[in-house]
Parts: structure tokens; C-alpha cells; sequence
């Protein structure tokens, strides 16, 4: 049997702008199995982001539910909310949101200070997770005194400070060029396949194609449909053969 | 059917009370420029508020020790014993001056750091310790602040009186509280100092706690699309 990690239920979100209201989601139905690497797609403005916030615990739905390793995420304290950012997931964003002000070592271990660990703990697993992300020797390098591919390697490298069971990244590609995106993405994979990690990318970028077990394309708030590994494959095979 | 579960979601732990002043301290020094720029800010209100002040007290010591002769201003003002209503008008504006001076100071650098304090929310802080850190921050700055702002407001005060009254100022100096002969109290150079200090640093942490509050009970979404 499937173990289904992330349930959306009927998920509605909607801005008010004054008298205006914007249905970014209207509706959204998902189960993401553990272990899959699946990437959202959609034109700009679909709702990508808005189903990452609601997924990622980062804003709250108008409808609908979330389920969490079948926790209802509406029926959560503020506490258990923070503890649940800080231990199963970690964020990648297009725009990195590294704290420009810290080390690229401080970044990676803010997580872990918020999760208790000491000094020496989160020392010794920040400087081996920017090893990992291949910034070992970077760790006392701020944000402006890197390039933007090793700033999303660092924020890889805080995701994963924790040990989460999800990893959820909005457009990492985003703002890289194509070497660059392509082994960021290429990194995602592996800590996919390697530590069995959840992870959820919204994308523009075809590169992503390649490396995820399903598709998800959304438009105008809701999914228009999924495709599995199989059918990308003979997609992208055929527009190959053009 | 058994499906694993990853274990119970727990609560956040809070952190320990020296781990946010280390970070609060760090985050003061690595912006060392900025953080200066809104001291500076505080600086200058209070340094404003106690020179208007101290001034008003050291005319008030001068004229009861009789040493008014040279200066016009007084005059034409029937004194109704105490602080003159031109120089209680002087006061109050200096002090709102003061306060929005410092509250915008610290709104500003608050506001800047919007993306921070929702970044810090999806690594898992607390509500309570964005705010916490905040209170920190802006409690050193404000101390820090007012205290050179006191102290840089009183010594110019007393460099301008020398020029009317010479040494004179430090023989009738109204350093402490006193009631005058008309019964009239006066504060004394002593408790403005130390009022203008303790004011600057509750206006610096009323100042960036309110925003900071606001912007830690913010969804993080949204906390982190705010631009400046
Ligand atoms: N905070 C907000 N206030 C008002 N409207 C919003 C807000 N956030 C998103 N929207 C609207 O919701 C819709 C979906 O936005 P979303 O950011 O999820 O799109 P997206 O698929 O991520 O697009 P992109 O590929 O450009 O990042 C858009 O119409 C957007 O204008
Ligand atoms: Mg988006």
C-alpha cells in the first residue's frame, strides 16, 4: 500500500484585495506517496507558489485540508506549527532567503538552534552538510561573497539541517543558469534517491522533467493533471526525436 | 493496515535566554553601520529633548541667583514660578520630536528585515523569539542611544550658557532636584540625564517591539513577500 505523506483534501485559497478576491487555489486534490520526487508546473500566476506556502505550513488555506503523515495541519498549536517547519521540512526558494548577515556555516545551523542541538552538534553537521552540497570551503563565506548557484547549495545545505521527511522548493532553478540549474537539480535528485527524502519542487523548468517520478500540471488554481515517469518519458522522447 | 508514522509532532522548544542575546549582539555588530544609523537615530531625539531641557533649567537657576541681566528673553515673561510657558512649549515639542524621531527609527529597520523574520519562521522560530530578539536589539540600541544622546544634549547645553553666563553655570549648576524659593520644583540636570536615557530606551524597544510583533504574527508567506 502506498504511504501517502502529504494529503491535500479540496484546498481553497483566496487573496482579498479590498472588494476583489483571487482564487490562487480553487480546489486542489493531491496525495504525494514518501520518497517521490514530484514537481508542480504551471504558467506563471497558476498557483504554484500558493500550493507550496499551503503544503510547507507557510500560510494557512480559506478551505479545505492538509494532512501530514495524516495529521490534520489546521488542528495544529503554533508550537507544534514551529516544531513541524523546523524538524520534516526544509524550504529551498528561488530567491535563496538566506539571512544575508550570517556565514554560510550560521545559515546552515539556525535550524539546529532551533531544534536544541549544541554548539559543537550543529559545528560538526553544518560543516559536513556544506561538504555534502560541495561548499567545504565556503563555511565562513557570507551570502554577498557567493556566487547564486553555491548560495541555493547553501540553502540546500539548511534544508537538510534537521533531517526532513519533505523538501519543498519553489522555482530553485529559478534564478541560475543552465549548468548551474542543471546540478542543483541533479543535487536535489540525489538527496532524493540517497536519503529518501520527500521532495515537492514547483518549476518552469523543463531540466526538472527528467528526474521526477510524476508531473503535476496546474492551471488556474487547480490540477489539470499528473503524469508518471512512464508517460514523461515517451514526452520527452518524442520531442527529442524532433 | 499499517501505515508508518514519522512519530508525533512536538512542540517547539524555547530557546535559552544567552542564545538570543549572542544573536541579537551578533546581528547588532554585523550590520555595525546600520545598526549605527538608527542609534544615531535615537541619539539625536534625546540629545534634543535633554539640550532644550537642561537649557530651561540652567535659565531657571540663573534668574533665581538673581543673574538675568544680560538676557533680553526674560524680560517680558511674568514668571508664575517654575519652567516659563515658552520653555514648557520648547520642552513638549523637543519631546515629540523625540518620539517619532525614534519611532520611525526603529520602524524603518524593522521593516527592512520583514524577509529575515519570515525566513527565521520557516527554520522553526517561535513567535516569541522573533519578538524577544527584537526587544534585545532595539534595548541595546536604545540604551546605547540615549545615553550618548543625554550626555552629548547636556555638555552642549551647558557650553552654550557658558557664553551668556561664564563660570557662573557651574557655581549655580542645577544638578539636583531642588524647590526653588518660589516653591516651584525643578528636576534637576541629574534626573533629565537620567530620564532622557530611560525614556530612549523605552521608546526604542516600544518602537521596533509593536512592528515586530505585527510581523512575526504574520503567516511566513507573507512575512517574506513583503518588499521594502
Ligand atoms: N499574497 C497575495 N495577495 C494577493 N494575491 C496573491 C497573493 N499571492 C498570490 N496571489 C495571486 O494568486 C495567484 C497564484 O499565485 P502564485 O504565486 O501561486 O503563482 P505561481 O504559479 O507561483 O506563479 P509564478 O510561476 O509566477 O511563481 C496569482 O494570481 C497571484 O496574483
Ligand atoms: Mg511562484
Amino acid at each position: 500500500m502506498a504511504d501517502i505523506v502529504v494529503r491535500a483534501e479540496e484546498v481553497i485559497k483566496e487573496y482579498r484585495m479590498g472588494s476583489n478576491v483571487v482564487k490562487a487555489l480553487n480546489g486542489v486534490n493531491l496525495e504525494i506517496v514518501r520518497g517521490e520526487y514530484i514537481s508542480l508546473m504551471g504558467p506563471s500566476g497558476s498557483g504554484k507558489s500558493t500550493l507550496f506556502n499551503m503544503i510547507g505550513a507557510l500560510d494557512h488555506p480559506t478551505g479545505g485540508s492538509i494532512y501530514i503523515d495524516r495529521q490534520n495541519m489546521s488542528q495544529l498549536s503554533m508550537s507544534q506549527i514551529a516544531w513541524f517547519r523546523c524538524h520534516r521540512v526544509g524550504y529551498i526558494f528561488q530567491n535563496y532567503n538566506l539571512l544575508y548577515v550570517m556565514t554560510a556555516l550560521e545559515n546552515v545551523t539556525l535550524p539546529m538552534i532551533f531544534a536544541g542541538l549544541s554548539v559543537s552538534e550543529r559545528n560538526d553537521k553544518g560543516a559536513e552538510l556544506l561538504k555534502m552540497v560541495g561548499l567545504g570551503d565556503r563555511t565562513h563565506h557570507r551570502p554577498d561573497e557567493l556566487s547564486g548557484g553555491q548560495c541555493q547549495r547553501v540553502a540546500i545545505a539548511r534544508a537538510l539541517a534537521n533531517d526532513p521527511t519533505i523538501i519543498l522548493a519553489d522555482e530553485p532553478t529559478a534564478n541560475l543558469d543552465m549548468t548551474t540549474g542543471r546540478e542543483i537539480i541533479n543535487l536535489i535528485k540525489e538527496l532524493n534517491v540517497r536519503q529518501k527524502v520527500t521532495v515537492i519542487s514547483a518549476t518552469h523548468d523543463a531540466k526538472m522533467l527528467d528526474v521526477s517520478d510524476r508531473v503535476v500540471n496546474i492551471r488556474d488554481g487547480m490540477i489539470e493533471r499528473i503524469r508518471n515517469r512512464d508517460e514523461i518519458e515517451i514526452e520527452i522522447g518524442k520531442v527529442g526525436g524532433h | 493496515m499499517v501505515q508508518h508514522d514519522q512519530g508525533q509532532i512536538e512542540q517547539q522548544i524555547e530557546l535559552p535566554f544567552v542564545e538570543s542575546v549572542r544573536i541579537s549582539f551578533q546581528s547588532l555588530m554585523i550590520r555595525f553601520w546600520r545598526s549605527i544609523i538608527t542609534t544615531a537615530g535615537i541619539t539625536l531625539g534625546i540629545a534634543f529633548l535633554v539640550s532644550v531641557w537642561t537649557n530651561s533649567e540652567i535659565g531657571e537657576a540663573m534668574k533665581s541667583s538673581g543673574r538675568t541681566d544680560q538676557i533680553a528673553s526674560f524680560e517680558d515673561e511674568e514668571s508664575t514660578g517654575g519652567i516659563s510657558i515658552k520653555d514648557r512649549w520648547l520642552i513638549l515639542m523637543s519631546l515629540i520630536v523625540c518620539v517619532v524621531g525614534i519611532a520611525n527609527s526603529m520602524l524603518m529597520a524593522v521593516t527592512e528585515r520583514f524577509r529575515e523574520i519570515g525566513t527565521m519562521k520557516c527554520l522553526g522560530a517561535l513567535d516569541r523569539f522573533v519578538v524577544r530578539l527584537f526587544l534585545l536589539e532595539s534595548g541595546f540600541q536604545g540604551l546605547a542611544g540615549a545615553i550618548v544622546g543625554a550626555l552629548i544634549g547636556c555638555i552642549g547645553s551647558i557650553l552654550l550658557n557658558l557664553k551668556d553666563f561664564g563660570l557662573d553655570v557651574f557655581f549655580y549648576f542645577p544638578f539636583f532636584p531642588a524647590v526653588g524659593d518660589d516653591g516651584a520644583v525643578r528636576y534637576g540636570v541629574l534626573l533629565i540625564i537620567l530620564g532622557g536615557c530611560v525614556l530612549g530606551m523605552i521608546l526604542a524597544v516600544i518602537g521596533a517591539a509593536f512592528p515586530a510583533w505585527r510581523a512575526a504574527k504574520l503567516p511566513p508567506a507573507e512575512a517574506m513577500r513583503t518588499e521594502v
